[in-house]
């Protein structure tokens, strides 16, 4: 059996040397950092209204379990805080996902989520891992939260550009307020939420033996 | 696509256990392990039929974290302990978890014996460059000017290139893949179960406590600008010319994989214990 496929669509940065930096001194701090860009998602092939839709529901799925994960980890090391505001945000991206399964009449996507690909590493609305700090507070969880909304407002924004097919461009305008209204919503959480102050990521007994 | 009214198919989930993984958050093998399971679900298996065994390191973790049979076992043996399963139990797909420490510092003899036999079996290295688990200290894939506490100035020690080594060896699929990449990575794991022999395939997985800087690695990859090779020798040639950030698949060959007639040499127990009757 084959499963031969094309390998992906990574960044298309200039080559670089491998990193060589020494470890830093201090306990990281990640959390609040700005996430890198992701490939703008401007060509996933969908052809058809049911293609786009199953795209959404891999995006929305694939969200949810990623925060799912997050939750975990952040249980794991007893961060219990974020842990919930993350297992809440897991709640949310999978009521999406369900919202469009039911919207289409469907028991499950007829697109297996292993085959969806996107035209960066994840979808639009999957955070990265890579940002999170076992000292996180809930600021920073919205923080990305945000960003995610945020990217997933701008594909939706750029499919209704490039498709050519009506109802696909229906949807996508759909979507589109759809995430827009949620990049407002995690605004206004991240309002009422206090604000780390700078010292957020300083541990007495920190893991790194090495620092 | 097919149709929304099929039989639901296998998920990834359905690969998953109910224990939480232990990593530091934002390890590179949260992402990994989910390649494990979206590999298997691309390829339909059942948790029955997989078994996923491993070494000691923070990434020989993962057999814990699938509902596949598991088998976590000593340091750098993991492949000995796959080989038996597999040469046992032909019926298993057998994937192999392992790290740069595991599988290339005190598992090294192990590796170059099994890309050498080519038992039908999947070896996943995590490559962080550095041994995790035990707190920072090198590894053979770590630069040699990697400077910490525990390395002050670097080891100054020239790094080991375990695909040119596997292919070398005698691997019969080699391939990098980039934990940020999960789908991607899903892919590749799922191909080289798919291919006959020792396939290996080497994750960066970074390691952000104690090489936060890999962080970095998710500019640094690309997909290989050329499509693999059945020729080991040019397959070698463009990996020790790359700057060890091209992902995919580098090389398929098409040997035999080994695998003994079941039964051949079989011996019930009784003869056994004669033979080591005193
Ligand atoms: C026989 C033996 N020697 C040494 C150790 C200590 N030890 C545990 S994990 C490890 C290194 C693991 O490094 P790697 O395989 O790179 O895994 P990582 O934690 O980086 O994923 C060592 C040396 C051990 N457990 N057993
Ligand atoms: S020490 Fe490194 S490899 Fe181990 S769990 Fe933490 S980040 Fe992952
Ligand atoms: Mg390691």
């Amino acid at each position: 059996m084959s499963t031969k496929k094309s390998v992906k669509k990574a960044t298309k940065k200039p080559v670089k040397k491998a990193v060589k930096r020494p470890v830093k001194k201090t306990v990281r701090k990640t959390a609040a950092a700005p996430a890198p860009k992701r490939a703008a998602a401007k060509s996933v092939p969908v052809a058809s209204n049911a293609e786009f839709m199953a795209h959404a529901y891999a995006m929305e799925a694939e969200a949810a379990e990623r925060y799912a994960e997050f939750a975990d980890s952040m249980e794991v090391h007893n961060n219990l805080e974020v842990a919930e505001l993350f297992r809440k945000l897991a709640r949310i991206e999978q009521i999406h996902a369900d919202q469009i399964l039911d919207q289409m009449g469907w028991k499950h996507s007829p697109l297996s989520s292993v085959n969806v690909r996107w035209e960066g590493m994840e979808g639009p609305e999957t955070a990265d891992p890579t940002e999170l700090h076992y000292l996180m507070q809930p600021y920073h969880a919205l923080q990305i939260a945000l960003l995610n909304e945020k990217r997933a407002r701008d594909f939706f924004a750029n499919l209704a550009k490039v498709t050519k097919d009506p109802g696909v461009r229906k949807g996508a305008l759909e979507m589109e307020e759809d995430e827009a209204e949620h990049v407002r919503l995690i605004e206004e959480w991240l309002k009422r939420t206090p604000k780390p102050d700078a010292n957020w990521h300083a541990d007495q007994d920190p893991p790194v033996l090495s620092d | 696509m097919s149709s929304p009214a099929a039989a639901a198919p296998i998920t990834a989930q359905a690969f998953k256990s109910d224990y939480k993984p232990i990593w530091c958050p934002g390890c590179g093998d949260y992402s990994v392990l989910s390649s494990f399971t979206k590999a298997f679900a691309k390829l339909q298996l059942l948790p029955q039929d997989v078994a996923v065994v491993s070494g000691i390191g923070c990434s020989s973790r993962i057999p814990a974290y699938t509902t596949c049979y598991g088998f976590h076992g000593v340091h750098g043996r993991s492949l000995a302990a796959a080989a038996g399963l597999k040469l046992a139990r032909p019926d298993l797909t057998v994937v192999v978890a392992s790290g740069d420490g595991d599988g290339y510092s005190i598992g090294g003899n192990h590796f170059l014996h099994a890309c050498r036999r080519n038992v039908d079996l999947t070896y996943v290295v995590m490559d962080n460059h550095v041994y995790g688990m035990t707190k920072g200290q090198p590894s053979p894939t770590t630069e040699p000017d990697w400077d910490s506490k525990l390395s002050p100035g670097g080891t100054g020690l020239r790094t080991f290139n375990p695909l040119v080594i596997a292919l070398a060896a005698g691997a019969n699929f080699v391939a990098r893949a980039f934990a940020g990449d999960p789908n991607g990575t899903a892919d590749l794991i799922a191909e080289a179960i798919s291919t006959p022999g020792f396939s290996f395939v080497e994750i960066l997985s970074p390691c952000i406590t104690f090489r936060p800087e890999q962080r970095e690695w998710k500019q640094m990859v690309r997909p290989a600008a050329v499509t693999y090779t059945n020729d080991a020798a040019r397959a070698a040639r463009r990996i020790m010319t790359d700057d060890g950030m091209n992902i995919g698949v580098l090389y398929k060959g098409e040997r035999k994989p080994y695998q003994p007639p079941i039964g051949k040499g079989k011996k019930n127990p009784s003869d056994l214990e004669t033979e080591f009757a005193l």
